[in-house]
């Protein structure tokens, strides 16, 4: 086990913990930035892993370190979308204007939420958010003069101080770069007094306010920093798919968003992150799954007979090409994540962490949690 | 009578009429969340989903096994009852004690599993289902009434009764009343609070299919049938997410809400006229009409 000892006040401002980490990180930007020399094919899939990963730490700020779970993340994601290419199309204003202006409405719209939300706690505020996810779909829908409704809108290329950034690799830098503000952003939000506060707010409310926490206050800026960011990410979203529909901001969005969340870890940056990379990469595998599986299957059923194999080929076949079968497998993933990791990926990776540098002395209970049976939501 | 007068009149009560029976609907998911919320302190977001799969179930039994409609009816809420109380006692029970958050994740994905699941079996297709009152109409003055609605009313009123004398009168009732007030309390008395907490799993579940079956002729069954129960949300929190009758006038103020606004207001207000009272009541008056007023001890 390391332990980074502190020989002077400079340490404790430091973003990393030590030169060890600090020259781990330097190698993950080392690679990122050469990503698109290496696999020039993938540059375009992992532009929208970048641009999950904002999305899942906007909402990894307001659920993992604040506590206040929403659902309705998609509408921030589309009032950031929307708004951004109405500016940048109709109004002709510059692209960085334009971001900044999506992301200051979209954190407009975060306090609108924020304000009556103070009120509720707990699964009240998630139906909320949800209730308003609903609203602003249908805003979307009917509000032809700017979301040009069900006709959908396309979106033109970025173009930056006159620069173009048409080509994917373009792209791709433009995300990371705004993937790594966002991170050291946060990074350094949390760790000052407002994300303390905001920490003391998840743990207990009412610890926190009796510490002198203006609830009210840290509550609805948590919501204007979550629905900024989910609208600068809005944004680039615009971009990388091209073409607005009010439908694809639907809850099945949000819902896809908490699934990053918790698959990631809820409460790390990190998770953030992972989360990102497992919701993206998901579907890529779960295609990759319908063609390989029935060959799989068929070749280990065949070894009872050619004509077992056969049949079993076509059944698992049919199966795998049936359009339901994705969401139930993004539900199973959640359920099988909520039931036997709930720290989900980055606590997996601490505890593997711990155990090498531990190896034999390691023991399961040091992450045992503590379950409160007795605390009631109600008053009784 | 003026000419004119009498049509608007009969307008605004075929209008009420349908909300009514709408609202219904509305307010059997909302008694399931209650039922759920009161015991146990989760919430259930695959309630619509548990609807979804009663709609469905029955359908199969009728059409393709060609069951009697009663029949198919009884088999549905048992078989999607039985389910609850096996979801309940294998998934949910574990994660009680977790913070809510973790509840909400699971019965999200488990929603999106039974609508896969739905998918898988029985196609995404749109099917109707064929019942002793399909497509009857009886004109009562300027208004036509349809069975279809007569019989969610009446199935409604019949159930809410049966369940209120459950409840009050029954050993097990009583038992699950007790369970839902203070399970360490019940469970020193003796009352099996672990099996009382799989019957309400079950009852809940239960009345979710029957809302399913009433439902199923008038709406049309597909895997996104489980989506009203984003709508029921809004009357059980209108009508103060722990109370049984506020659930049910929740429902009713929700469904008339929504066919008068689609009456009378814009395009499109229909469909967010739920939400926009939802989240007007969380603003104004978070514990609804029937709840508690109280703050969390520490």
């Amino acid at each position: 086990m390391r332990f980074a000892f502190k020989t002077a006040y400079d340490q404790d401002l430091g973003l990393f913990r030590d030169p060890v980490q600090r020259r781990w990180y330097a190698g993950l930007l080392a690679a990122v930035l050469l990503l698109p020399l290496a696999v020039p094919d993938y540059v375009s899939d992992v532009s929208m892993v970048f641009i999950y990963g904002l999305c899942g730490l906007s909402l990894m700020v307001l659920a993992g370190y604040t506590g206040l779970v929403s659902l309705g993340h998609a509408a921030f994601l589309g009032i950031g979308a929307y708004a951004h290419v109405y500016f940048l199309q109709d109004l002709g204003l510059p692209w960085v204007v334009s971001v900044a202006l999506a992301g200051v409405l979209a954190a407009a719209a975060g306090v609108l939420v924020g304000l009556p939300a103070l009120r509720m706690t707990g699964v009240y505020l998630t139906i909320a958010t949800l209730a308003f996810a609903l609203i602003i779909q249908e805003v979307f829908t009917r509000w032809e003069h700017v979301t040009h409704g069900l006709k959908g809108r396309p979106v033109d290329k970025p173009v930056i101080f006159g620069v173009s950034l048409a080509s994917d690799t373009a792209f791709y830098f433009l995300c990371l770069a705004v993937l790594i503000g966002g991170l050291w952003l946060t990074a350094n939000v949390l760790r000052a007094p407002t994300g303390r506060a905001w920490v003391a707010i998840r743990d207990s409310e009412i610890a926190a306010q009796s510490m002198g926490v203006h609830l009210a206050r840290y509550k609805t800026m948590a919501f204007a920093y979550s629905a900024g960011l989910m609208g600068a990410a809005g944004a680039l979203f615009a971009h990388k798919v091209g073409f607005l529909a009010p439908d694809i901001f639907s809850i099945l969005l949000s819902i896809q968003f908490l699934l990053m969340v918790v698959v990631g870890g809820l409460g790390s940056l990190h998770g953030a992150l992972y989360g990102a990379v497992f919701v993206a990469m998901l579907p890529v595998l779960i295609s990759q799954m319908r063609d390989t599986a029935p060959q799989w299957v068929g070749h280990l059923v065949g070894v009872l007979g050619k004509d077992a194999g056969a049949a079993a080929y076509l059944a698992v076949d049919r199966f795998v090409k049936q359009p339901g079968l994705e969401p139930g497998i993004f539900g199973l993933i959640l359920v099988l994540f909520i039931l036997f990791e709930p720290l989900g990926i980055y606590g997996r990776w601490r505890k593997v962490q711990l155990l090498l540098s531990t190896f034999p002395l390691y023991k399961r209970a040091t992450f045992r949690r503590q379950k409160t049976y007795m605390r009631s939501e109600r008053l009784r | 009578m003026e000419p004119g007068r009498g049509s608007a009149l009969d307008t605004i009560l075929q209008l009420a009429l349908n909300g009514l029976a709408v609202g219904c609907i509305y307010g059997l998911v909302a008694l399931g969340f209650v039922l759920i919320y009161k015991a146990t302190e989760l919430v259930n977001f695959a309630q619509g989903d548990l609807l979804m799969l009663g709609a469905f179930v029955c359908y199969m039994f009728v059409v393709w096994y060609g069951v009697g409609y009663w029949t198919a009816f009884a088999l549905a809420v048992g078989i999607v009852g039985a389910f609850g109380a096996v979801l309940d006692a294998t998934l949910l029970r574990r994660v009680i004690g977790q913070p809510q958050f973790a509840v909400v994740m699971l019965t999200i994905g488990l929603g999106a599993m039974f609508r896969s699941f739905a998918s898988l079996t029985w196609g995404s297709e749109i099917y109707t289902l064929p019942t002793p009152f399909s497509a009857k109409t009886t004109r009562l003055g300027g208004v036509t009434v349809s069975h279809e609605y007569v019989a969610i009313i009446v199935g409604t009123v019949a159930l809410c009764a049966l369940l209120y004398a459950f409840f009050t009168y029954s050993r097990v009732g009583v038992a699950m009343q007790a369970a839902s007030q203070n399970q360490l309390a019940a469970y020193y008395m003796g009352i099996p609070v672990k099996r009382m907490f799989s019957l309400i799993w079950a009852i809940s579940a239960g009345v979710a299919a029957i809302a399913g079956v009433l439902l199923a002729p008038v709406s049309l069954i597909d895997i996104n049938l489980g989506f009203i129960g984003l709508k029921a949300f809004a009357a059980a929190v209108l009508g103060g997410f722990g109370s049984i009758p506020g659930a049910l006038v929740g429902g009713v103020t929700i469904g008339l809400i929504e066919l008068f606004s689609g009456a009378y207001l814009p395009l499109g207000v229909k469909d967010v006229a739920a939400y926009v009272v939802l989240l007007l009541v969380l603003a104004i008056r978070p514990q609804g009409m029937f709840g508690t007023v109280g703050r969390k001890k520490v």
